[in-house]
């Protein structure tokens, strides 16, 4: 499933990467633990978090994630940002809640990590 | 042993979370341009920013060293921190002594070291109470490829 089909279906607000938004997801890996993000993330997922900040990113740089969706509207301070778009990772933010975004992704055939 | 054909040292500060990953993630380039495979790089640079973000939550100074040889690549991550007095418990999955502060940052659920030695082909820990901890790491070039 292409991110910007995600982006629709997750009523997203695209803070950085909108040129970006073509990418092709097909895994989701989905923690406010770090070290969890770290342990199970192989590359290319999408991470779906609710911690905004700077670590959030540097986590998603170091794991190889391609995109960062936050969860019940939680917003990143500019500098997160725009440490995102200095690392060309697409960041996201939606209304839902962690439990509501992942119900919906995997309805729509996504599968997490095991 | 093996030649070494580069060393290069970094150093860690403690407690400063703006700054935890900076090392971590200028080995990720400095990896990547050498042009080490993308899964030896990914499961390197758990290990260093596992390691150097353990330095910023629980010491005052670190310093990590990056060792290439023909062979494989090792780490040294040393600290002037608190030591830890049971490693074989810290090792435990789930095992924290995290702060609230470390948590809310989004580390300290006890799989920082799992990860770190999940992620090498070798690893070890040493460690003095009062004195600081030295992780060792090394992963072999030509596994997991």
């Amino acid at each position: 499933m292409k991110l910007a089909e995600i982006k629709e279906i997750l009523q997203c607000q695209v803070l950085t990467g909108e040129e970006d938004l073509s990418v092709d997801v097909s895994q989701v890996v989905a923690s406010d633990g770090m070290s969890e993000i770290l342990a199970f993330a192989k590359s290319k997922e999408l991470m779906v978090t609710g911690l905004t900040n700077i670590q959030s990113i540097r986590t998603a740089d170091i794991a190889g994630v391609i995109a960062v969706i936050y969860c019940r509207g939680k917003r990143p301070d500019k500098k997160v940002i725009e440490f995102a778009a200095q690392k060309r990772i697409p960041v996201l933010v939606t209304d839902m809640v962690m439990f509501d975004i992942c119900g919906i992704l995997y309805n729509r055939g996504l599968k997490g990590i095991s | 042993m093996t030649a070494e054909l580069m060393r290069e040292a970094f150093t860690i500060q403690g407690r400063n979370f703006d700054k935890a990953g900076e090392v971590s993630s200028e080995l990720k380039v400095i990896l990547r341009d050498l042009g080490i495979d993308a899964a030896t790089v990914r499961r390197l640079v758990i290990v260093a920013f596992e390691g150097e973000m353990n330095v910023v939550m629980y010491a005052e100074h670190g310093n990590l060293t990056l060792i290439l040889t023909e062979e494989d690549i090792r780490l040294e991550i040393k600290d002037e921190g608190p030591g830890i007095a049971d490693i074989e418990l810290a090792m435990k999955e789930g095992y924290s002594t995290a702060s609230d502060e470390m948590r809310e940052m989004g580390f300290g659920f006890g799989m920082g070291l799992p990860n770190m030695r999940r992620n090498s082909d070798e690893f070890r820990i040493e460690s003095e109470v009062g004195k600081g901890t030295s992780v060792f790491a090394r992963i072999k070039l030509d596994s997991h490829a």
